[in-house]
């Protein structure tokens, strides 16, 4: 079992689901994150004052999958989140323990799916 | 022993209702006359029931009598009607307008703060006003200097429903004098804006009644009180319909003291976040243009023509700032902005009010021309290089454009509008020109100091700001104990 967790734009977040989805990986969370890598935002301007912005908006999502979904799963963020700019973002894979769901108490493979 | 304590906590509002109710009573009956209905009329009703029956002058007595006499009341019920609605659009400026303009514009961890010094003021300078303020602004002139007027008018003692011959004379005294509350209201409110984040909300309710007290009413003495030294009546001759002085320059440099004497910000410049809610501030300017129709076609203090041109100029005029603004936002900054065009909307509001009674359409688009060309760089350029942390523009929009909206009356003004005014330097008259120009200058002058003096003495006595730490978590939970957003359920 693994963990794992990506960084994208946000605007990528739609093209992302859509690749996992075709790929039968329907389990996501994702959440709204602040952060900051090599790219430079655009900086905000108020009242003719520039906010240089040194954190930027990106979208995480966190997946948790059986072994033989990791690649897949890579792949399909690969897919919908790359532009070849910088800043694309980043995926991290992290073993997982255990899991369990919480309305039947089954715990590791089974309740991953 | 906690119980005996909440116990007596419980009865404190009792105590007060006791006393207040006695204090309310002692008042009335000592002065039957001074708010009571039955006061109204008699003396009109003397004077034009000369074609009626006799019995006519006591409507009180026989109220069938009553309606024969209406008719023939000075009160004008057009006039009436517009300047209560326009009272009420001129408080609509102050609590929801000016509070949600300013609080979209600073961080979320101060938002209530805000809200609640707008409200605060609202409720506070509004009792000040019929305690004092109003005897103290319109009153009869105390010492015949044209400074300051007397106490005879305090707790509106005399002021009734009768109009008043002087100020307004086809509507009841008491509505000349409520419309004048909400100018008082909200010109203490505008200065929040320039030590917002880090006031202390005592000392922030205590400086409020001083100024209000000590600058506001002595000014609006000088410049619209029946002898005041700076006004038309009997004074050096100063125009300003709506209040380019009185509210405008007077905030504005108020202000600017604020500024300088409380400080910086933690963090100013680079450190402090961005307006959390561009999106309330537009609605703020919305609302504050919206109640600009009845602050400046208001100050006609009837439903006539001047009241018209009034409207039309206010809009004209904000409208053009705010497309200058836009503009010149495009060529500094190569993108039009959102606060950058309602930014420039009130400072084109800002400028024509003194002068939206006395030019005409071109004045009007001169008068927007000018604020947006002046309160750009002064907001954009200036604030930066001197680096003082007038958080939220105050003096570089109302101050300067008070000024250059004070001045541009002795430019623009024209007796073909405004009859009983002057013409200005462009309508062959110099003199004006000139008038404007010391009125503003002596403006200037006296806000300034006054209320230097009176901030610098608050924080001897009460310090004006909060602690580091209480700045830090911000004022909305250090001040008030709340928070204005919740982020989980």
């Amino acid at each position: 079992m693994k963990y794992i967790i990506a960084v994208i734009q946000p605007d990528r977040l739609d093209d992302v689901l859509q690749k996992l989805e075709e790929k039968e990986i329907h389990l996501v969370t994702v959440s709204s994150v602040m952060g900051r890598g090599r790219q430079k935002g655009i900086p905000a301007i108020y009242r003719s004052h520039k906010e240089a912005g040194s954190l930027l908006k990106k979208t995480k999502l966190e997946i948790a999958v059986n072994d033989e979904y990791v690649n897949p799963t890579i792949e399909a963020i690969i897919q919908g989140a790359q532009t070849g700019e910088i800043g694309d973002g980043k995926i991290f894979v992290m073993d997982m323990s255990e899991c369990i769901r919480i309305r039947t108490q089954e715990t590791g493979n089974l309740a991953i799916g | 022993m906690k119980k005996v304590i909440i116990e007596y906590k419980m009865l404190i509002p009792a105590i007060l209702f006791i006393l207040g109710a006695f204090l309310i009573f002692e008042r009335g009956t000592s002065t039957p006359t001074t708010m009571t209905v039955a006061s109204i009329q008699l003396p009109a009703a003397a004077q034009t029931a000369t074609t009626a029956d006799t019995t006519a002058i006591h409507p009180v007595a026989v109220p069938a009598q009553a309606a024969v006499i209406a008719p023939v009341s000075k009160i004008n019920s057009g006039d009436t009607a517009w300047v209560l609605v326009s009272t009420a659009m001129v408080m609509l400026m102050t609590v929801p307008g000016l509070a949600f303009f300013y609080c979209g514009l600073v961080r979320k961890k101060n938002v209530l703060s805000i809200l609640m010094q707008c409200f605060t003021i609202m409720c506070i300078i509004s009792l000040h006003w019929v305690i004092i303020g109003y005897g103290l602004a319109f009153g009869p002139d105390l010492g015949g200097k044209g400074l300051i007027g007397g106490v005879e008018w305090a707790f509106l003692e005399g002021v009734g429903l009768e109009p008043h011959n002087f100020y307004a004379i086809t509507i009841p005294h008491q509505v000349f004098m409520i419309f004048q509350a909400m100018f008082a209201v909200i010109t203490p409110a505008l200065i929040i804006g320039a030590f917002a984040e880090r006031i202390k909300f005592s000392s922030l309710c205590v400086f409020s009644l001083l100024w209000a007290t000590l600058v506001y009413d002595p000014l609006a003495h000088w410049v619209w009180s029946n002898g005041g030294f700076l006004g038309t009546a009997g004074g050096m001759g100063v125009l300003d319909f709506a209040g380019g002085t009185v509210i405008e320059i007077n905030s504005g440099m108020a202000s600017l003291a604020a500024a300088l004497i409380i400080g910086k910000r933690k963090g100013y410049p680079d450190k402090t976040s961005p307006p959390h809610n561009l999106p309330f501030a537009v609605l703020g300017a919305g609302l504050l243009w919206f109640g600009w129709f009845g602050f400046n076609a208001g100050s006609a203090l009837a439903a006539n023509s001047l009241a018209a041109n009034a409207f039309v100029t206010t809009h004209i005029a904000g409208a053009t700032a705010a497309v200058v603004w836009a503009v010149m936002d495009c060529i500094y900054n190569k993108r039009p902005t959102v606060l950058g065009i309602i930014t420039g909307a009130v400072a084109g509001l800002v400028a024509i009010t003194p002068a939206c009674g006395f030019v005409n359409l071109r004045g009007a688009v001169g008068v927007g021309f000018g604020a947006g060309v002046l309160c750009y760089p002064v907001v954009a350029f200036l604030k930066p290089r001197f680096n003082y942390d007038d958080s939220l523009d105050v003096f570089g929009v109302h101050g300067i454009g008070g000024i250059w909206g004070v001045i541009a009356t002795g430019l623009y003004a024209t007796t073909s509008v405004n009859g009983s005014a002057a013409n200005g330097l462009f309508y062959g008259n110099p003199a004006q020109f000139w008038i404007q120009c010391k009125a503003a200058a002596i403006t200037i002058v006296f806000s300034f100091v006054a209320s230097f003096i009176l901030l610098k003495v608050v924080d001897a006595v009460m310090g004006l700001r909060v602690s580091d730490h209480e700045e830090r978590i911000g004022l909305d939970l250090s001040e008030h104990r709340e928070t204005a957003y919740t982020i989980l359920e």
